[in-house]
């Protein structure tokens, strides 16, 4: 199976409207790597990761999971949406967040039990959040959250990873905690595909990457398409960009650093 | 207490349970505005499929309901898909067609039937016990216990069974569709069920006050507990309470039974909302009062910090001094200094402030946390 790429997208294109959010994508995800989906606001960074999990319509194309449908393989896949799209006031908590992740697995109707929970609160051990399991979610920082939805992907068990900017409004002791989960999850020989914007970090945490501009601009390992001219080409003539290696030159393509906390 | 009185108010509780289960969920998917427009709009249902089958008590009315309550959801939800208008516009837009379609064709074409608009609005509840059921000619109690149970029992079912498809998709419609959990198939049935408990309601207590049924305990509960078993819970003992109090009142007040029902329900919600142990709007006060207090405690320790061993040290610390340096009122200065004093963090000594070494370090542990912060 793993032979095979995780996700396949063909001649995708998606449209709100009259408006082009992907343009004819063609993208292949290897199994089995970390990568960084990038571009600037509105290059549909979201609306593609959406389209791989069948949660909008697509204008044409298709998205394969290892060779099948999104249908067929829904298992194998686990989703962290971005943290503002829910509402972090419902009445529930943190342990009950987390085997939501379980659900997909136990189907319509039945019930989550013993093992669901066993299986929650491992997967918060593992985020570092086992103190917060009773806790009542409004209560959590931002970077807690992030985590407990890491801890719900977890618990998803899957072998492909969608996460959407996992890293927003996270303080930096949780960014490379997530980073070394993330890691760990390609170690087992998992995919792990992230919308991400912080471009100084790519080349660190990540070792694919995909440039999006509502077309695809490149993708491939992060050391051969992570470029100055690939950059140029996805966030335009606003960046102005280092070459690789230098130290102080950091790469600023969006001012975006406010979003990420400090 | 009559039979009758015991009657009405046994119908009245099922009714307030039945409405309160829904209401949770409408609640916590902030579209309480829905419940207002399916319950004017099953009217234009119930006229239709009372023309088709001639007769008023006939089940196929709750059907006719419950479709045109599922028809007002999808036009809804249509006009709102064109971006041209937002959401609460295109609920306003919409029932407010299909329930006037209603009433027109009642009144030019059903004059002499048994639907007036005033039952309509208000509903009839005085009067439920006297449409019995009778079976083999023995009389088993009122109809409307008997309808609305079944409706009851149809809500508790669907929130039992579907409780874990029902969170998720309240709580995370993307995850919910990524699991394959259909969010649109769960909205429907949702929103089925608040149509066809509106319908049965409609009966006991008009179109309007099923909205207040559905969403008061709710609102109230959702400020009561954190947990959603608990607010199911408490929504329906909420709104059991409303109608049963709402029963006397009326007897009182020798008022309406469903508009005093709709008013203590609103009633319990005010007090509720002002007096709820951590989210009602005294606790909140309460709170945010503190805070400030504790901030402002941190303020002046480390501004005495700040000149501490320094030539104006003297000045800056006199007890009558603070409130002009840090533009502070003068009773709020004092409070604070109270509380300062009380803290252990200073003390006054000949009108000045020093403060002592707990307070030294407080201060200095609060600089460090603002940089980190």
């Amino acid at each position: 199976m793993n032979s095979e790429a995780a996700i396949t997208v063909e001649d995708l294109t998606v449209a709100y409207g009259e408006k082009p959010v992907l343009w004819d994508v063609d993208l292949t995800v290897p199994s089995g790597v970390l990568m960084a989906i990038i571009g600037p606001n509105g290059a549909g960074k979201t609306t593609l990761i959406k389209a791989v999990l069948d949660l909008v319509n697509t204008a044409a194309g298709q998205v394969l999971i290892y060779g099948e449908s999104y249908q067929k393989q829904r298992r194998l896949v686990g989703y962290v949406p971005q943290r503002g799209s829910v509402d972090w006031d419902f009445p529930t908590n943190v342990k009950d967040v987390v085997m939501m992740g379980r659900y997909g697995a136990l189907g319509w109707l039945k019930r989550p039990g013993r093992q669901e929970r066993d299986m929650a609160l491992a997967a918060l051990e593992k985020v570092g959040m086992s103190r917060y399991a009773e806790r009542q979610i409004s209560q959590l920082s931002g970077g807690q959250q992030q985590r407990v939805f890491l801890a719900r992907a977890l618990v998803q068990d899957a072998l492909v990873y969608l996460m959407d900017e996992p890293f927003q409004g996270v303080d930096a002791t949780t960014e490379r905690a997530i980073v070394s989960l993330l890691q760990e999850l390609r170690a087992q020989g998992r995919t792990v595909v992230v919308v991400h914007h912080d471009l100084q970090t790519v080349p660190e945490y990540f070792d694919w990457t995909a440039l999006l501009n509502v077309r695809l601009i490149a993708s491939g390992p992060v050391q051969e398409v992570f470029t100055e001219e690939n950059l140029r080409l996805t966030y335009g003539g606003r960046v102005s960009f280092l070459r690789h290696g230098e130290p102080n030159g950091a790469p600023e393509a969006e001012k975006r650093t406010g979003e990420r906390g400090i | 207490m009559s039979g009758e009185q015991i009657e009405i108010q046994v119908i009245a509780s099922i009714v307030a349970a039945a409405c309160a289960l829904p209401g949770v969920f409408l609640v916590l998917r902030r579209m309480a505005m829905m419940s207002d427009a399916i319950s004017h709009a099953i009217l234009l249902g119930i006229v239709l499929a009372f023309f088709l089958v001639g007769d008023i008590s006939s089940p196929l009315l709750i059907l006719g309901a419950a479709l045109s309550g599922v028809l007002t959801v999808s036009l809804v939800e249509l006009v709102n898909k064109t971006g041209l208008v937002r959401e609460d516009a295109s609920i306003g837009l919409v029932f407010p067609l299909l329930f006037s379609i209603g009433v027109i064709l009642i009144s030019r074409y059903a004059y002499n039937i048994h639907i007036d608009i005033d039952a309509v609005l208000l509903g009839e509840l005085a009067f439920a016990p006297f449409d019995r059921l009778f079976i083999y000619g023995r009389d088993l109690g009122p109809a409307s216990i008997y309808v609305m149970g079944v409706i009851l029992l149809l809500n508790l079912a669907f929130i039992l069974i579907f409780y874990k498809e029902l969170k998720v998709a309240t709580f995370d419609a993307g995850l919910a569709a990524a699991l394959g959990f259909t969010p649109g198939l769960i909205h429907y049935g949702l929103m089925g069920l608040v149509s066809v408990t509106a319908v049965g309601a409609f009966n006991a207590v008009g179109s309007i006050l099923v909205v207040a049924l559905m969403i008061a305990p709710p609102a109230a509960a959702y400020l009561l507990t954190d947990r959603l078993p608990r607010m199911i819970i408490l929504s329906v003992l909420i709104g059991v309470l409303s109608a049963v109090s709402g029963f006397w009142a009326a007897i009182l007040l020798d008022a309406n039974i469903a508009g005093s029902m709709a008013s203590v329900s609103g009633l319990v919600f005010l007090v509720v909302f002002l007096l709820a142990p951590e989210r009602g709007l005294a606790a909140i006060a309460r709170r945010r009062r503190r805070q400030k207090r504790e901030f402002a405690g941190r303020v002046l320790v480390i501004h005495l910090l700040n000149h501490e061993g320094t030539p104006e040290e003297a000045r800056e610390s006199e007890v009558g001094h603070i409130e002009e340096t840090l533009r502070w009122k003068e009773g709020f200065a004092k409070s604070v200094v109270g509380y300062s004093v009380k803290r252990g963090m200073v003390l006054t000594e000949n009108g000045r402030l020093r403060l002592t070494e707990k307070g030294r370090e407080f201060a200095g542990r609060s600089v460090v946390e603002e940089f980190i912060a």
